[in-house]
C-alpha cells in the first residue's frame, strides 16, 4: 500500500466513524427520558471517543497525504474541503470537552460527514503546484483560515440546535420557513452526492461542441444528462440526451446541469422523508432535544466567534494579504474570493456589534450564525465553482 | 445644559447617569430602575446629552452603534454584488478605453451586463460612492469610540472606593449581611491572592482586576483607523510605485521610478510539470488537466550607476546582484521589489533572408535583419545589395496604401526593401511579410526567401515600492492586540463596606464573563466570611419567567 493509499483508506475509516458517532450521539440523547446527565452521559462518552478515533484517523489522512503529495495537503477542493470538515469536527472535539454537549455532536458531525462526502465528488489525484502556491504561505495562510472557518462553523451548529429546539413547527412562521430551508438545503447537498456518484457509476458521457463567449469553438463534456446545452451546441455523443434548452455564452450549462440534477435528487429525497417522518424534518429533531440548555448554546455560539473571528482575522485577511503582496505583488485585489472573505470578516463584525452593542441575544444571534456559515459555504461553493477567480480551485 | 449636582455634594458634567463620586442615579428614569446600567459605568456621553446643533445631530448619528452596523451592511452587500460579474480590471478587451470596456459587459452579458456597467458596478470598488461608504465607516469608527472612550476613561480613572448603598444595590452581584470583624482584611489579603488591585478608603474596599480590557475595543478601532488611513496615503504621489517593464533576454533596461537602478534579463525559464521521476505521483493529474505550469523566472542582473554619474549614463554601471526572479520570489532592493508576473515566449529577434534569382533560384547571398536596430542597407558584396526602406515590426495593413504598424513590438514583422542586383542596377522594390511578397511596381526578377528566425523570451515585470506597507502592517498588529485584550480579559471589580452596625454591603461587576466573576468570589467569600451573595439579573429573570408560566396557566384555564 502507498502512502496514498493509506491516507484515503485513513479518511474512509474517519468518515465511517462519524457516521457510527452520529446515531450514538443521538442515541445518548434520546435515550436520557428524564433528562438525568447521567444516561446521556455514558452514551454520549462513547460516542465521543468514537469521535477522537475518527478525528485521530482523519488527522492521519491528512498527514499522511502531506507526506505524499510533499506540500500541505490544502491545495484543491477536495483537499480543502476535506480539512474543513476536520477542523469542523476538531472544534467540537474541544467543545464537548468543555461543555459536555453531545446534543451538538449529533448535529455537527452529520455536518461533517456532508462536508467531507461534498468534498469525495471533487477530483481527489495527488496534484502538483502551480508557481503562486509553492511557498509556505500556503499551509500558514489556509490551515489557519479552515481551522477559523472550522470553529464559526461550531457556532452555526450551536445556533442550529438552538433553533431546532425553540423554533414552533406547529405553527405557521417565517422562522419555521427559513429553519425548515436549511434543512432542505442540507438536504440538497446529498442530492448532489447522490447525482454525482449516480452519474459515475452509470459512466455517463456525453460531448458537445459550442461557441464560447469571445465567439471560439470550444467543447465540453457532461458527466450527467445534459438538462441545459451550452450557446450554440452540437452534440458529439450518438444518443446523448437532447437538452431542453441553450443558455447564454457566458454560462456554463455543464454546472447549470449538475445543480439542476442535484435539485432534483435532492428534492425527491426531501420529499421522501417528509412522507416517511409524516412531519417537517426540522420537526424530526424536536424529541431529540428536549434537555437543551438554550443558554449553553447560546455562550458556545458566542464562545465560537470570539476565538473565531480573530483567527479568521489573522488567516483571511492579514496572512492573505501578506502573501498576495509576495506572489501578486499587491496585498489586495478585490478578487472575488477576497472579497468574499472581507464579506465573512465584515458579516461576523457585525455579528459583535449587534450582540454586545444592541443586546442581540439568544435566538437573533442563532440565526446570525447561522447565516454565517451560510456565508462561509457560499464561498466556498459558489465562489469556487461559479465564480472563478486568481483562486479557483476547480 | 447645566452640570448636575448630586445629593452628596459632587458636581457631575451634564448628562451624567450616576454620580462619578457616589454612585447615586442623578435621574428618575434610573432610579427606578431593578439594576443600574454599568456599560460605560453611567458616564456622560456626548451623544446622548446633546441633540440640538447639526453637529450634535451628526455626531449622534455616527456614534450610533445602529448606524455603524447599518454602514458594515451596506458595505457588505455593495461588495456582494460587485462579485456577480467580473470587474473591469479583470476583463479582457484588446484595446482598453472605457467605450470598450462598456461595448464588452454589453456583448458578453446582456441586458444584465448593459446595467450593471450603467450602475457603475464594473469599478464598484474604485467607485466614489463605494470609496465615501468606507469614509463614513472610518468617521463612524472615530466618532463612536471618542464618544465612548473620554467618558469611559476619566471615570474609571477616577474611581471612589466607597459608593452609596444605592449604587451597590442595584448592582447584578450584591450581598448584605452581618459579617466579623475582620472581614475586610481577610477579603482584602484573599483578593491580592487572586491578583486583584485593592484600594482602601475608611471602612471601604474596591478591588479590581483587568481594567485594560476596557480598552480593548477602542485599540482594535485605532488599529482599524490606521489601517484605513495608511490606505488612503497610496493615492499620495510618492508612498506608492506600481510600474510594468516589459524585458527581453539579453536586454539591459532602466528600472521605471527607481532612478539609477537598470535591470538584465539573462534568461527567461517556463516550465510544465513532466509527470516523470520524482512527479510520477502527478500522473493522473497533470493527464486530466493537459499541463501544469511548475515555474516561471527570470534570471536578472541589477545595476546601479554611481550616486556622481549624470542621469542616464549607463557606462560606469555597478553590478549589485544576480537573482532569479519567481512568483513568490521577487527580486528586493532599496525599498523595491520586482515581481515575476507575466511573459512571451519566442518574441521574434532577428531574420534571415536570402536573395534569390526568381528563373535560376541562384543565391546572391544571405542577411540577417536585427528586428530590434535594423540596418538601412545590407551589401552582400559582387554588387549585390538589399535597401531596408521602411520596417513595420507588427503590420496591420494597409492605409491609404502606406503600410501601418500597431505596436512596435515585432509580432508581425513587414519590410519594404529595394533589392539591387548586377542584373536590376537600378533595384526592384518589394513588400514582405511572414509567408506572403507583394511586389508594387510590377513583376521582379529578384526575390527574398526567408531562411530562418531568431526568437527570444519576453519577461512581464511589476516594479512596486510601497512606503504605505509598514502602516498598514501596524494597523493591522493594533487591531489584533485590541482584539486578544477585549476579546479575552474581563474588567472585575468588587465593591465592600463594612457599616458601624457590623452589617457588611458587597456589590461585584464584569463586563462580561460572569460565571469567572462568581468563581472569584467564592473563594473570597468562603475565606473571609462574606455574607452570601445573589446574582439579581438571575433572580429578575426567574421572575419574569414565572410571570409568563402564570400567564399562559391563565390563558389555558379561560
Ligand atoms: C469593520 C469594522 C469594525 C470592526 C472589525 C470592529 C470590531 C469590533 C470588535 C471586535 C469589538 C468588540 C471588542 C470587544 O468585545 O472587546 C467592537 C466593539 C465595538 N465597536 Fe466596533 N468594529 C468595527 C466598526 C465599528 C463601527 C463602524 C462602530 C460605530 C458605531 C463601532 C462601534 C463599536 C462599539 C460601540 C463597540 C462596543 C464597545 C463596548 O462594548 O462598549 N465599531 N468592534
Amino acid at each position: 500500500m502507498t502512502l496514498a493509499d493509506l491516507s484515503s483508506n485513513l479518511l474512509y475509516v474517519a468518515f465511517l466513524a462519524y457516521l457510527i458517532a452520529t446515531f450514538v450521539f443521538g442515541g445518548a440523547v434520546k435515550g436520557n427520558k428524564e433528562g438525568s446527565f447521567k444516561s446521556e452521559g455514558r452514551w454520549g462518552k462513547i460516542a465521543f471517543i468514537i469521535t477522537v478515533i475518527g478525528f485521530l484517523s482523519h488527522l492521519g489522512y491528512f498527514f499522511t497525504r502531506w507526506g505524499a503529495t510533499g506540500h500541505a495537503p490544502l491545495s484543491n477542493m477536495f483537499e480543502f474541503t476535506t480539512a474543513f470538515g476536520m477542523t469542523l469536527v476538531g472544534g467540537f472535539i474541544v467543545i464537548y470537552l468543555i461543555y459536555k454537549t453531545p446534543v451538538l455532536g449529533m448535529i455537527v458531525l452529520p455536518v461533517a460527514l456532508l462536508i467531507i462526502a461534498y468534498a469525495s465528488m471533487f477530483p481527489s489525484e495527488v496534484s502538483p503546484l502551480i508557481p503562486a502556491l509553492q511557498t509556505n504561505w500556503l499551509a500558514i495562510h489556509v490551515s489557519t483560515v479552515v481551522i477559523a472557518e472550522g470553529i464559526l462553523a461550531i457556532s452555526a451548529g450551536a445556533g442550529l440546535v438552538y433553533l431546532l429546539k425553540v423554533v414552533d413547527m406547529n405553527k405557521k412562521s417565517k422562522q419555521r420557513f427559513w429553519l425548515e430551508a436549511i434543512m432542505y438545503s442540507l438536504v440538497l447537498v446529498i442530492g448532489f452526492v447522490i447525482a454525482s456518484t449516480f452519474f459515475t457509476l452509470t459512466d455517463y458521457q456525453a460531448d458537445f461542441n459550442y461557441i464560447d463567449k469571445d465567439g471560439n469553438e470550444a467543447s465540453i463534456g457532461y458527466n450527467m444528462p445534459p438538462l441545459v446545452g451550452m450557446n450554440e451546441y452540437t452534440s458529439l455523443t450518438e444518443d446523448a440526451m437532447d437538452p431542453f434548452f441553450e443558455t447564454p455564452a457566458v454560462i456554463n450549462a455543464g454546472k447549470v446541469t449538475t445543480i439542476l440534477w442535484s435539485f432534483i435528487f435532492g428534492t425527491i429525497l426531501y420529499w421522501l422523508i417528509r412522507l416517511i417522518a409524516r412531519k417537517r424534518i426540522a420537526a424530526i429533531f424536536k424529541p431529540f432535544l428536549k434537555n437543551v440548555n438554550l443558554q449553553l448554546m447560546d455562550e458556545i455560539n458566542y464562545r465560537s466567534v470570539i476565538i473565531g473571528f480573530p483567527l479568521f482575522t489573522l488567516g483571511g485577511l492579514i496572512f492573505a494579504m501578506i502573501w498576495a503582496q509576495i506572489a501578486w505583488s499587491r496585498f489586495w485585489g478585490w478578487d472575488p474570493k477576497e472579497v468574499w472573505a472581507l464579506i465573512t470578516w465584515l458579516f461576523y463584525a457585525a455579528y459583535l456589534h449587534l450582540r454586545l452593542g444592541k443586546g442581540w441575544q439568544g435566538e437573533k444571534s442563532a440565526w446570525l450564525a447561522v447565516i454565517g456559515f451560510a456565508i462561509i459555504m457560499f464561498n466556498l461553493i459558489a465562489v469556487n465553482l461559479i465564480i472563478a477567480g486568481l483562486h479557483s480551485y476547480a | 445644559m447645566e452640570k448636575l449636582q448630586c445629593t452628596c455634594g459632587h458636581i457631575n458634567p451634564p448628562g451624567t447617569i450616576l454620580c462619578e463620586s457616589c454612585g447615586r442615579s442623578l435621574t428618575k428614569e434610573e432610579q427606578n430602575k431593578k439594576l443600574v446600567d454599568m456599560r460605560y459605568e453611567g458616564t456622560a456621553r456626548r451623544s446622548q446629552t446633546y441633540n440640538k446643533s447639526i453637529i450634535d445631530k451628526i455626531w449622534n448619528f455616527f456614534s450610533s452603534v445602529k448606524v455603524g452596523v447599518g454602514i458594515i451592511v451596506v458595505l457588505l452587500v455593495a461588495a456582494a454584488i460587485g462579485t456577480i460579474l467580473p470587474q473591469a480590471q479583470y476583463v479582457n478587451v484588446p484595446v482598453r478605453n472605457e467605450a470598450t470596456i462598456k461595448a464588452y459587459y454589453a456583448d458578453v452579458y446582456g441586458e444584465i451586463g448593459k446595467l450593471y456597467h450603467f450602475l457603475g458596478f464594473h469599478d464598484l470598488y474604485g467607485s466614489i460612492w463605494f470609496i465615501v461608504l468606507v469614509g463614513m465607516l472610518a468617521i463612524s469608527l472615530i466618532v463612536a469610540s471618542l464618544d465612548r472612550f473620554v467618558p469611559l476613561y476619566r471615570s474609571l480613572k477616577n474611581q471612589r472606593v466607597l459608593r452609596h448603598k444605592s449604587f451597590m444595590n442595584k448592582q447584578r452581584i450584591y450581598a448584605e449581611g452581618a459579617a466579623p470583624e475582620d472581614t475586610l482584611q481577610k477579603a482584602e489579603q484573599k483578593l491580592k491572592e487572586l491578583k486583584y488591585n485593592v484600594t482602601l478608603d475608611k471602612n471601604g474596599l474596591l478591588a479590581e482586576k483587568g481594567r485594560f480590557s476596557r480598552w480593548g475595543p477602542y485599540v482594535n478601532h485605532i488599529g482599524l483607523i490606521i489601517f484605513l488611513f495608511g490606505v488612503m496615503l497610496r493615492m499620495i504621489p510618492g508612498f506608492y510605485v506600481d510600474e510594468t517593464l516589459w524585458i527581453r533576454e539579453g536586454e539591459t533596461r532602466a528600472i521605471p521610478e527607481a532612478p539609477g537602478y537598470f535591470l538584465e534579463s539573462e534568461k527567461f525559464t517556463f516550465e510544465t510539470y513532466t509527470g516523470e521521476g520524482e512527479e510520477e505521483k502527478f500522473g493522473e493529474a497533470i493527464e486530466r488537466v493537459g499541463s501544469v505550469a511548475k515555474n516561471y523566472q527570470t534570471d536578472v542582473v541589477l545595476y546601479q550607476t554611481p550616486e556622481q554619474s549624470l542621469p542616464g549614463a549607463t557606462d560606469e554601471m555597478e553590478r549589485v546582484k544576480e537573482e532569479g526572479i519567481q512568483v513568490n520570489q521577487p527580486l528586493k532592493f532599496d525599498g523595491y521589489a520586482v515581481y515575476q508576473m507575466d511573459f512571451k515566449l519566442n518574441e521574434l529577434r532577428a531574420m534571415t533572408f536570402d536573395l534569390t534569382n526568381k528563373a535560376s533560384d541562384e543565391s546572391l547571398g544571405t542577411f540577417t535583419v536585427d528586428l530590434v536596430k535594423p540596418e538601412k542597407s545590407y551589401d552582400l558584396g559582387n554588387g549585390a545589395k538589399v535597401d531596408l526602406l521602411g520596417y513595420y515590426p507588427d503590420f496591420s495593413g494597409f492605409e491609404n496604401g502606406e503600410p501601418k504598424t500597431a505596436t512596435p513590438v515585432p509580432n508581425n514583422p513587414g519590410f519594404l526593401v529595394r533589392m539591387f542586383t548586377p542584373e536590376t542596377p537600378e533595384g526592384e522594390v518589394s513588400f514582405i511579410v511572414i509567408q506572403n511578397t507583394i511586389e508594387p511596381l510590377g513583376e521582379n526578377q529578384y526575390k527574398l526567401t526567408f531562411q530562418g528566425a531568431e526568437t527570444r523570451n519576453v519577461s512581464g515585470l511589476t516594479i512596486r515600492k510601497d512606503k504605505t506597507l509598514p502602516i498598514l502592517g501596524l494597523g493591522g498588529l493594533i487591531f489584533m492586540i485590541g482584539v486578544a485584550q477585549g476579546m479575552y480579559f474581563n474588567h472585575r471589580r468588587f465593591w465592600i463596606q463594612q457599616q458601624d452596625n457590623g452589617v457588611v454591603l458587597l456589590a461585584g461587576h464584569t463586563n462580561k464573563n460572569w460565571f469567572g466573576l462568581k468563581k472569584d468570589l467564592d473563594q473570597v467569600s468562603e475565606f473571609a466570611s462574606l455574607p452570601p451573595y445573589t446574582d439579581q439579573q438571575e433572580e429578575i429573570e426567574k421572575l419574569e419567567k414565572l410571570k409568563k408560566e402564570q400567564r399562559m396557566e391563565g390563558d389555558e384555564v379561560s
